[in-house]
């Protein structure tokens, strides 16, 4: 990392960009926050560790408009969203200079807690110069071990790969830690009866607090101005007034952003309720798939995105394969 | 002092729950929240913080106030019924008692809100000592004292039994219909419990945050300063923090149509959300970095001055776990305490 926090300095030292959009050390040890850093003593509080989770593609929205290049730091994962947010004219390519940082996986708090993992004071084998393979943790509660894949998060777990699609260069090593197959739990979701179907999501989309921390945190829910924002649309962006909008809001955000969506898993990290909203995504790519052939989105940021293209071959409303 | 042991809680839960509705932490899809009483629910009362604080029950997120109904040319207006059954509480953490006790200022005061009002008069609250405070605990701040918490009952958690204590009328009234499963006891085993305690909420990270510079006076000096133009910028402007939070307060009124009708209804607001008190003339706080500055400012200097002192912040920590964004009220307070250098 401190190699990394130089080669920013140098970048910073020429000219070559005005300020690093990257991760601020917490004041506990698991909550960095995403920060921009104007000069190189500010960068003295810069951290990179397997708790930076938070996906910085979309700071870049507004990074595009400062004066003058922003370096960001985009993992292989957020360099999908990235590519996207260009394909949708959201971020100008121009303003970014993109350090390719490698991962090793990033981690859950959450999933620490409900180890029951409580009172903590610090927390080592986190770091990324590290082999990432266990965590100690220090609590007030008493030492405490745990394998870091057991407290990854879940997109971690389906890693995309280690391939950063765009990036001026590329820094540190990353990790191979896929050892799942991310449309299992979307397979286990179709062969449900209906009514267990049903009484899955409710039982899920009826957690929902309308926090909009979901939508807020997603790259591709990139609109100026959200619908549910709107004061004169009849629905209510705040609460989940009705069952209707209770069992909606989700699914119509997830029609939104289908083909579009690159899997990056905020929904999921960020839902204050652990409600698996991934898997609503998933199941669109998953049919999207089978429908119009394989499709990335983000892999690029020229190609067409299926639902956006037009060929003869498209299958009708009523055609399946 | 009595006690009941903890195998005999359901029992206690279901001689209650006979002829009042019991809320309590509820386990549902892997999240605690609260929750009514009834068969096939999973109690938890171990999970220190429910999700949403137990505010909701006295002031729900969502609420009808009163419905319109088109007959002919006429309207009718029928008025959502006030609560009029007593209920309880249950397992309540110091901090969302303070809580409660912080929205006590906002809506029993004039003019006051029957519907809260009306929840207020009928609940009975028993409180939960904290056997485990957490990392991101820091009610002791705000004077809330997690062994020994307020309510109209305080009960402790300790090994497999569960002590009781009344502290008022209502507290003495549940413990006198409760009285054939509970017994006598002495307050050794609480004692020891709380020292216990107070030796863990000395070595959590936040327990000397300083509020010093923080008061009622303070609106000039903290409002204008250049500190928020930083510290806004992680926000995501969603409303996580202003939902799972046990004081915040602001509500919206809508109208719903229901095709022949209107149902005015209430529900939550979050200031970190665009539309929050848009008005005809307009939105009074048109950038994130406002309506960031806003919350806590409301809670730390305007709620203040207008309350004797007392903050609209209790310490739950629920910001500091759910933030999207890692930023919260306590690197709030130590950034400001780190620029003024205190």
């Amino acid at each position: 990392m401190q190699e990394l926090i130089r080669r920013m300095k140098e970048l910073m030292a020429d000219g070559t960009v005005q300020r690093v959009l990257g991760w601020k050390k917490g004041d506990l040890s698991y909550n960095p926050e995403p920060y921009y850093f104007n000069t190189a003593e500010e960068l003295d509080e810069f951290v990179y560790d397997g708790f930076c989770g938070a996906n910085l593609s979309k700071y870049m929205v507004k990074g595009s408009n400062l004066e003058g290049k922003t370096l960001v730091l985009l993992k292989p994962c957020d360099t999908y969203s990235f590519n996207q947010l260009i394909k949708e004219h959201r971020v100008d390519r121009d303003k970014a200079y993109i350090i390719g940082v490698g991962c090793k996986g990033k981690l859950s708090p959450e999933k620490l807690k409900e180890k029951g993992i409580k009172g903590i004071k610090s927390i080592s084998g986190a770091e990324i110069d590290g082999d990432c393979t266990e965590l100690k943790i220090d609590t007030v509660y008493g030492e405490k071990t745990v394998a870091y894949k057991d407290v990854m998060l879940e997109r971690c777990h389906v890693c995309k790969g280690k391939e950063h699609r765009i990036y001026d260069e590329l820094m540190l090593e990353s990790a191979d830690t896929c050892d799942g197959d991310r449309f299992t739990d979307v397979e286990i979701i179709e062969n449900l009866p209906a009514d267990e179907k049903f009484a899955y999501f409710r039982q899920e989309l009826s957690k929902c607090i309308r926090c909009n921390a979901c939508r807020n945190v997603c790259p591709a829910c990139n609109c100026r101005k959200c619908v549910f924002d709107s004061t004169k649309f009849d629905s209510e962006q705040k609460a989940n007034v009705d069952s209707f909008e209770e069992s909606m809001f989700h699914i119509i955000r997830a029609f939104h952003v289908a083909g579009r969506c690159t899997d990056c898993g905020e929904c999921s990290r960020v839902c204050p309720q652990g409600i698996p909203l991934h898997l609503f995504n998933r199941k669109f790519i998953k049919d999207i798939n089978e429908y119009y052939g394989e499709f990335t989105a983000g892999e690029d940021a020229e190609t067409k995105g299926p639902l956006t293209d037009y060929t003869l071959e498209d299958l009708e409303p009523d055609e399946r394969r | 002092m009595k006690k009941i042991a903890l195998k005999d809680l359901s029992a206690l839960l279901s001689l209650i729950a006979e002829t009042e509705q019991i809320y309590l932490p509820c386990e549902k899809g892997g999240q605690v929240n609260y929750a009514r009483y009834e068969d096939g629910v999973k109690v938890d009362l171990s999970t220190l913080k429910t999700v949403k604080s137990a505010k909701e029950v006295f002031f729900p997120q969502s609420e009808t106030l009163y419905t319109m109904y088109k007959e002919g040319k006429k309207i009718r207006i029928t008025q959502q019924e006030l609560q009029s059954e007593d209920f309880i509480l249950f397992g309540v953490r110091g901090c969302d008692v303070k809580g409660i006790e912080v929205l006590d200022k906002v809506f029993l005061s004039a003019p006051v809100d029957s519907f809260y009002s009306a929840r207020r008069d009928h609940g009975t609250i028993v409180s939960l000592a904290c056997g485990e405070p957490e990392e991101s605990c820091f009610c002791t701040v705000f004077e809330v004292d997690p062994t020994s918490p307020a309510g109209d009952v305080t009960a402790w958690i300790v090994g497999e039994t569960l002590y009781w204590k009344a502290n008022t009328e209502k507290g003495e009234a549940l413990t006198e219909k409760c009285a054939s499963l509970l017994s006598d006891s002495d307050c050794a085993e609480v004692e020891a419990e709380k020292s216990k305690i107070s030796s863990i909420l000395s070595q959590l990270p936040y327990t000397n945050l300083s509020l010093e510079s923080w008061h009622g006076e303070a609106t000039k000096e903290k409002f204008s300063s250049d500190l928020w133009k930083e510290l806004y910028k992680p926000c995501l402007g969603c409303g996580t923090c202003t939902f799972v939070c046990p004081t915040c307060q602001c509500y919206d009124l809508k109208d719903y149509d229901t095709g022949n009708g209107i149902q005015k209804y209430r529900c939550w607001d979050s200031c970190m959300y665009s539309d929050f008190t848009m008005m005809a003339h307009g939105n009074n706080r048109t950038s994130q970095m406002q309506r960031y500055r806003q919350r806590f400012m409301h809670k730390l200097v305007y709620f203040p001055a207008n309350n004797n002192g007392m903050y609209s912040c209790v310490g739950c920590g629920r910001c500091v776990d759910k933030c999207p964004a890692s930023t919260n009220i306590v690197k709030v307070i130590k950034a400001f305490s780190e620029k003024e250098g205190k």
